[in-house]
């Protein structure tokens, strides 16, 4: 059976509640459910962060999250999986990132949410711009997170 | 004609986001870039960013992907998403 995949990149917020809700209704089929949450930490590298500018490449990006979501599912048997990813301005506790996945089992859930996140902070065009007291910065890409990606890689 | 555009770090310091850019054909990514370089600062600084990524109609690319009339090619600095 397919699974119900969905990437959305926007400026608006979204509700947890609301996202939990839909991805259990008429989901019987699935009994783990794994979710990340990515909100803008108050501080980086030392620095206090008040907030962020997050910019993106429209088309390529949800063409990768779209590339990410199949290949999930095609690794792992997952009945639901949906990303939100926030673009715009942000302030310190905002929401950035969802990633939500349901499964039969939650070994599939938790290894198909981690890999989504992963995947995601390396390949999908997204460019955070930090400011704070010190002023603006973009910031660099982590080796940790190019890192934590490679171990998907088969 | 194709057409480039410019992300994050290189946009802000270009002052520019995108550009039409003629070609001859046969052509290749770093073709371009060469043509690009000519123009001097700021353009030599970031096309000489050991870190710069290319996507090609909205994939990635390495520098000796063919370019064809009406492509697209992106410049970006690495991903920080997330």
């Amino acid at each position: 059976m397919s699974s119900l995949l969905e990437a959305y990149v926007q400026t608006e917020d979204f509700d947890i509640t609301q996202e939990y809700q839909n991805l259990r209704e008429n989901n019987s089929e699935s009994g783990a459910f794994v979710s990340f949450l990515g909100q803008v930490r108050d501080f980086n590298e030392g620095d206090n962060v008040s907030s962020l500018e997050l910019e993106h490449y429209p088309g390529m990006t949800e063409a990768v999250l779209n590339k990410l979501l199949q290949e999930a599912s095609n690794r792992w048997a997952i009945s639901r999986a949906k990303i939100i990813h926030r673009v715009g301005a942000l302030k310190a506790s905002d929401k950035i990132v969802w990633v939500a996945v349901s499964s039969a089992h939650r070994a599939d859930a938790f290894a198909a949410c981690e890999f989504l996140i992963d995947a995601l902070k390396t390949q999908a065009p997204f460019w955070k711009k930090e400011r704070g007291k010190q002023g603006e910065r973009w910031l660099d890409a982590k080796d940790s997170d190019q890192a934590k990606a490679r171990q998907w890689m088969k | 004609m194709i057409t480039l555009l410019y992300f994050a770090r290189y946009r802000e310091a270009l002052g520019l986001d995108s550009e039409q850019f003629s070609i001859t054909c046969p052509c290749s990514v770093q073709d371009v870039i060469e043509q690009l370089k000519q123009r001097g600062e700021p353009w030599l600084s970031i096309l000489a960013d050991s870190k710069l990524m290319l996507a090609v109609n909205q994939t990635i690319a390495t520098p000796d992907q063919a370019l064809t009339d009406g492509d697209e090619l992106a410049f970006f600095p690495p991903i920080t998403g997330g």
